[in-house]
């Protein structure tokens, strides 16, 4: 294992080639709010970041990522386009794997720009490949764009669309939901007494709490009238389905995506912007025909996550997190902007565990 | 040094603990007056009873300050995680059976399954300006339980005691706690949602796996476990 001192010095090294490479070093307290962080992850992140309070400032989170902060920074007075980096610990609450570290240094690269996305990521993707050099790593990639614009395409009701979107993140919750949308998962029988009840509130007893009379009724109407809605279409399934099962090198994904595209053609502007990214990978000298692309990829991580999402693991090691993780947030800076939002794109190392695989390889 | 044997310092579960002792020969009791604390083990040599609260009892096991204990599975798994590596369960006692629960108001006729109380957090959600709170002291079982169903947009808020009130009062739309009869959640209007068992408890005795065992220990610890077993 390497010492501190050691996985300290590398962190200095990454963060000196991104300044080189045109990044503003920052910095960003250590102890963040924790509303900020419950509002965007919801009760999730409790399990994953350390929470601690004081009476004075109420509850704070152990910086989970450098993202958040981050962006923040940027929206509030960040010159545009912006580049930065940084260097420092996270922290992240361990339940379940004692031998996962809770505490660890990440180096990260972070491209705020209007201009051209897809040399963005192509410059984010190429300088965090650039820094693993040497390293016996695979390197895997994915659009989150590309499922988002399927499902805002689909030929059917907006609630349901909204439903979808929701749960894009939680691919169990998002497979029950399509089943359902798709008349193939069963009626539940209480969902079915409600909707052939005469008066449903009959049964309800006093009413208590804050989800007002007005809101139930509102969405036994909303799933009555859902009931009514005709199945999502078998053929528009299936496209949903091929495309999620998607995992090539990048030209042959690109081209499964494009016969997908003649039953979904909402995806067509995203497969543009994959097509333009490929080309600007190649530019940098990546090869595309050895890089892996799986739609699926980057759904069960953090949400922000709504565009390219790439990720660096060792295939030898299974038992270690990824070496680098990264991808496209542009919703992100829309949530944190206060009406403001701008395109960015970054990417994350892990100095000590790059350290650990190049002691493994000598 | 003796084995040491964590039993709940008061009430019901006290008492029935003290009687499956007693009915395999190991007799516990309080020393002096009931308000004191100290305990006293006839039948058996080497065995010194802890009376302590309930729910300090998995920590104290999984610290290894005691080396049995008698507590609820609620609280061992929500207080112990991975908790199989930490302890093992010795026998389940029969009795302190409570199950661990998500209920919500009774006047929710649109709510049964945890996929309605999911599009029901999000309508709250954009309603209201804030998550459909969840009231609980069981965080790490509840939080694991939802995740594992997908369930987004509520938010747990805690509550030490009376969480069934919660609701009428306001600070909160639902909750999960322990129930046994049913009895409390129905009196304070609340309904069980059909999949919403989080967990099936009841009064079990623990061994500490962290706890060492030196000579003369080890002997007591099988003596005593061959005839409560």
């Amino acid at each position: 294992m390497p010492s501190r001192a050691e996985t300290l010095e590398q962190a200095a090294r990454l963060r000196a080639g991104f300044e080189v490479a045109g990044a503003q070093p920052v910095e960003t307290p250590i102890l963040q709010p924790a509303e900020t962080l419950l509002d965007l992850y919801g009760e999730d992140i409790r399990g994953r970041a350390y929470v601690t309070s004081d009476a004075l400032r109420g509850e704070q989170m152990l910086r989970p990522d450098f993202t958040v902060p981050v962006v923040q920074m940027h929206m509030a007075h960040g010159a545009e386009p912006a580049r930065y980096t940084y260097a420092g610990e996270v922290f992240r609450r361990q339940e379940h794997d004692p031998d996962r570290a809770n505490e660890y240094i990440q180096v990260g690269y972070e491209v705020f720009d209007r201009e051209a996305p897809a040399e963005a990521d192509a410059e984010v993707f190429a300088l965090i490949a650039q820094a693993l050099d040497g390293l016996d790593l695979r390197a895997a990639t994915g659009d989150i764009g590309i499922l988002m614009a399927a499902v805002e395409g689909l030929r059917t009701t907006e609630r349901r669309k909204a439903a979808l979107m929701r749960h894009i993140w939680r691919p169990r919750r998002f497979r029950a939901l399509l089943d359902r949308f798709a008349g193939r998962a069963p009626v539940p029988a209480s969902r079915a007494a409600l909707l052939a009840a005469a008066d449903p509130m009959v049964e309800a007893g006093p009413m208590i709490g804050k989800r007002s009379g007005t809101e139930i009724v509102e969405r036994i109407a909303a799933l009555r009238a859902d009931a009514a809605e005709p199945p999502i279409a078998e053929a528009e399934l299936r496209a949903l389905e091929t495309l999620l099962a998607v995992r090539e090198t990048m030209p042959f994904a690109l081209e499964r995506l494009r016969d997908v595209a003649v039953d979904l053609p909402q995806i067509t502007p995203a497969l543009d912007r994959l097509e333009a990214r490929i080309g600007a990978l190649q530019g940098r000298g990546i090869d595309v025909d050895r890089l892996e692309f799986e739609a699926s990829y980057g759904r069960t991580s953090m949400e922000y996550y709504d565009g390219f999402v790439f990720g660096f693991s060792a295939e030898r090691r299974p038992d270690l997190p990824p070496v680098a993780t990264g991808g496209r947030y542009d919703a992100l800076t829309r949530q944190l902007g206060n009406g403001a939002e701008i395109p960015a794109v970054g990417g994350v190392l892990r100095p000590g565990l790059m350290l650990e695989l190049g002691e493994g390889a000598r | 040094m003796s084995l040491k044997l964590g039993v709940p310092s008061k009430g019901r579960l006290m008492e029935k603990t003290f009687a499956w002792f007693e009915k395999r020969g190991i007799t516990l009791s309080r020393a002096g007056s009931d308000r004191e604390y100290a305990g006293r083990v006839d039948g058996i040599e080497g065995v010194t009873l802890v009376l302590l609260s309930a729910g300090e009892i998995p920590r104290e096991l999984a610290a290894g300050r005691l080396h049995l204990g008698v507590t609820g599975t609620d609280l061992v798994h929500e207080k112990l995680p991975r908790w199989e590596q930490q302890v093992e369960e010795i026998a389940p006692l029969g009795f302190g059976q409570a199950d661990l629960i998500i209920a919500v108001p009774r006047a929710w006729v649109d709510v049964d399954t945890l996929d309605d109380l999911d599009a029901a957090a999000a309508a709250f959600r954009a309603r209201h300006g804030h998550r459909l709170r969840i009231a609980t002291k069981y965080h790490r079982l509840v939080r694991e339980f939802l995740t594992q169903a997908g369930v987004a947009d509520y938010t747990l808020v805690d509550s030490q005691g009376a969480t069934e009130g919660t609701v009428t009062n306001e600070t909160a739309e639902a909750i999960a706690d322990i129930t046994s009869t049913g009895e409390t959640l129905r009196a304070n209007h609340l309904k069980i949602l059909s999949d919403g068992l989080i967990l099936r408890s009841q009064a079990t005795l623990w061994r500490s796996r962290v706890a060492g065992t030196p000579d003369g220990q080890r002997e007591t610890l099988d003596n005593l476990l061959r005839r409560l077993g």
